[in-house]
């Protein structure tokens, strides 16, 4: 039988994770599963436990959605706090289900190359050691850039002066990435990209509303889990920053994390699992550089995160930032978030122009 | 002939209208019942203040509520504000010290902390109705008596009852069981408003810093055992104004003078028919129910799409094919 593996979406990260199945399993089929919808919020939510957070739904219908399809491999990767145990119960709910299926499980330490090489071995390849070390090096580089391209675009659509013009490019980008095979075709595409982004035309005042978004990392990086919270926030010409990227929690996060705990300040003296830490340090980092605001977004239930908010709050009241908490489930109601976004919004701006009536009339003071 | 500049507030329960002069003065306001029916509440609302103005032309008009978008869209009016920054900016031209506003309607909550004439915080009760106007008017409702009776009634009570709330259908067996084991009626009542506080305070207010002057507004503003149990709780002076009820209307009015865009308005969209049709757009799985908007059998206005798919432009070409 041939083999169709699939796997569950976050953000854009589906285009590298297909380019790099690809790359490994030539005589398989490669199937992210369906886009994330409405549906797969109220299938995975039907055969989820009530109180588990809301990834775990949305991966469950991912799964759900994949095996409609014929998937018959399913890949699921993570760790950090609860959501390691998450693949042994998602196995578990789609096999009472009667779904048959292969389960991959990369949690924690099973994420070693070595020990992903063996799992893919068994999944079905013949390539060499070598062959995957270099394919997964060249898209580990490939995310790298799409981190950063991304980061570009978050800081900088809400002030395009063409509307799409980010968009269109966006698409074209993951289409050229589709055909990567090599390190030199990629460097070529990196070029041609970074060139081309930053020649999109934008409007951008040199002392635009800064927000910072922090939190636990599936709804900070899934943007249907958050309501599209980015993009409204960029709508009214915010520049919006996020550091939790796959790189990060990859690569600079386990190298950094005694850095991250220091950096952190009075805040913490230990870390507070998972995400917790960095959303602490991120916040204070965020107000010592100026930004006018901070949203914390998380599951509801999330540990680690309820665990950060009082630090937030101090660090709120310490710098005089203001900080919006969201805390998303299947049943968070859109108009809410709405209404309290454009609140913060509104807030901000208020917030902005009477600091420069305070600057403008000092200015006058000592003028005159 | 005077301008003026309108303010609607479309909430859950009551629907508020108030028209303001260039001195920020109420010259005329309604306040009655949305009853389901937003659009229907908003017309008997322009009948009954362009009756009280008398001889005035609106330059501007703002909305706010929930319902701020589909009244936004039947005034076509030059602001569309939440309610947070509405209530802020009506709040701070008739107190303009003030540093918290604790705002109950019908169903939300809110607190916004101002520091030196800036909102610095706010907060909005996020999952239910515990602590808000309508679980008191349920509550009157089961106990008999008129919602409007309810802080009279309270402030005539010396022993609150201490009732279960922190859920409204919890509170309602609690009520039940105290009524049976024979506490008083208006300690009941007392103990209501105490909850209803209590509630707020924990939901809402947590880790909320209030400091005075606070104002209180908001439908349940009206209420005096509410506000006397406010003051108790905090230990501070509460200040309630006249218009608390419509301060949110206020806001909104202002923030219209704010942002006129130079055309009038005319009371003669209350004669106009609106209609507003739903149906689930099934392009994709997202299944997005979309909301169109008709004056007079002329769409003008859609939401609730995610994506392009559903936009009103969209709509309008595959309608007129």
């Amino acid at each position: 039988m041939k083999k169709i593996i699939s796997f569950p979406h976050i953000g854009n990260y589906h285009i590298p994770i297909e380019i790099l199945l690809k790359l490994i399993f030539k005589d398989s089929v490669i199937m992210p599963a369906p886009k994330t919808t409405k549906r797969t919020l109220e299938l995975g939510s039907r055969y989820s436990p009530d109180f588990v957070c809301v990834p775990f739904k949305y991966n469950l219908g991912n799964y759900i959605e994949a095996l409609e399809n014929g998937a018959n491999v399913l890949i699921q990767a993570g760790g950090g706090c609860r959501y390691g145990y998450y693949a042994e119960i998602q196995e578990l709910i789609l096999r009472d289900l009667g779904y048959e299926f292969k389960f991959v499980k990369l949690i924690g330490h099973d994420l070693h190359p070595l020990n992903m090489f063996r799992v893919c071995k068994s999944i079905g390849t013949n390539i060499s050691f070598f062959r995957f070390l270099y394919y997964l090096l060249l898209v580990i580089k490939m995310v790298g850039f799409i981190d950063r391209t991304e980061a570009y675009i978050r800081e900088n659509i809400g002030f395009e002066v063409m509307e799409n013009s980010f968009d269109k490019l966006h698409a074209e980008f993951f289409g050229k990435l589709r055909d990567i095979s090599n390190f030199t075709s990629l460097a070529h595409v990196t070029k041609e990209y970074e060139k081309a982004f930053r020649k999109i035309k934008i409007d951008k005042p040199e002392n635009c509303l800064k927000v910072g978004v922090v939190g636990e990392l599936y709804t900070a990086m899934e943007p249907f889990s958050n309501y599209f919270l980015e993009r409204e926030l960029a709508k009214n010409k915010v520049q919006v920053s996020r550091f939790i990227t796959v790189t990060f929690l990859f690569f600079q996060k386990p190298r950094d994390i005694k850095k991250i705990l220091k950096s952190a300040g009075k805040y913490l003296k230990y870390t507070i699992g998972a995400d917790g830490t960095d959303s602490v340090e991120r916040s204070k980092t965020l107000a010592e550089l100026g930004y006018d605001g901070i949203i914390h977004v998380k599951p509801f239930g999330c540990m680690p995160e309820v665990n950060a908010m009082p630090m937030l709050n101090n660090i709120g009241r310490d710098y005089k930032i203001p900080v919006l908490y969201f805390s998303f489930d299947s049943q968070t109601s859109e108009t809410g978030v709405k209404t309290r976004l454009e609140a913060f919004y509104d807030m901000l701006e208020m917030r902005r122009k009477s600091r420069e009536d305070i600057t403008k009339f000092e200015n006058r003071v000592s003028w005159s | 002939m005077k301008t003026g500049y309108l303010g609607v507030d479309t909430g859950s329960i009551s629907t508020k209208g108030v028209i303001i002069d260039d001195e920020n003065n109420i010259i005329a306001n309604e306040y009655l019942w949305t009853e389901g029916n937003p659009v229907n509440a908003v017309k008997s609302v322009l009948r009954a203040i362009e009756k009280q103005s008398g001889d005035i032309a609106v330059a501007s008009v703002g909305t706010t509520g929930s319902a701020r978008k589909l009244i936004g869209a039947m005034l076509e009016a030059d602001v569309v504000k939440n309610e947070i920054t509405a209530h802020a900016v009506g709040t701070l031209v008739v107190f303009p010290d003030v540093r918290t506003i604790l705002e109950i309607g019908g169903q939300d909550s809110k607190i916004i902390l101002i520091d030196n004439g800036i909102v610095v915080d706010y907060a909005m009760n996020t999952l239910c109705a515990a602590g808000t106007g309508s679980f008191l008017s349920s509550q009157a409702k089961r106990l008999g008596i008129d919602v409007e009776d309810f802080g009279n009634i309270a402030l005539t009570s010396n022993n609150p009852t201490k009732i279960a709330a922190r859920c409204t259908v919890f509170a309602e067996s609690d009520l039940v069981h105290k009524a049976q084991i024979g506490h008083k009626r208006e300690d009941i009542i007392a103990g209501l408003c105490l909850a209803v506080v209590n509630n707020y305070l924990n939901n809402v207010g947590k880790g909320k810093a209030i400091k005075p002057p606070i104002v209180f507004q908001g439908g349940v503003s009206k209420n005096s055992g509410v506000v006397r149990a406010f003051e108790q709780v905090i230990g501070e002076e509460i200040l309630v104004d006249k218009n608390s009820h419509l301060m949110g209307a206020y806001g909104a009015a202002i923030l219209a003078k704010n942002n006129k865009k130079g055309r009038v308005f005319g009371f003669d969209v209350a004669k106009m028919e609106f209609v507003t049709k739903g149906y689930e757009c099934k392009k994709c799985p997202n299944n997005c129910e979309i909301i169109c908007f008709y004056k007079n059998n002329i769409l003008i206005d859609s939401w609730g799409n995610r994506c392009m798919n559903g936009s009103v432009a969209e709509i309008m070409s595959v309608k007129s094919q």
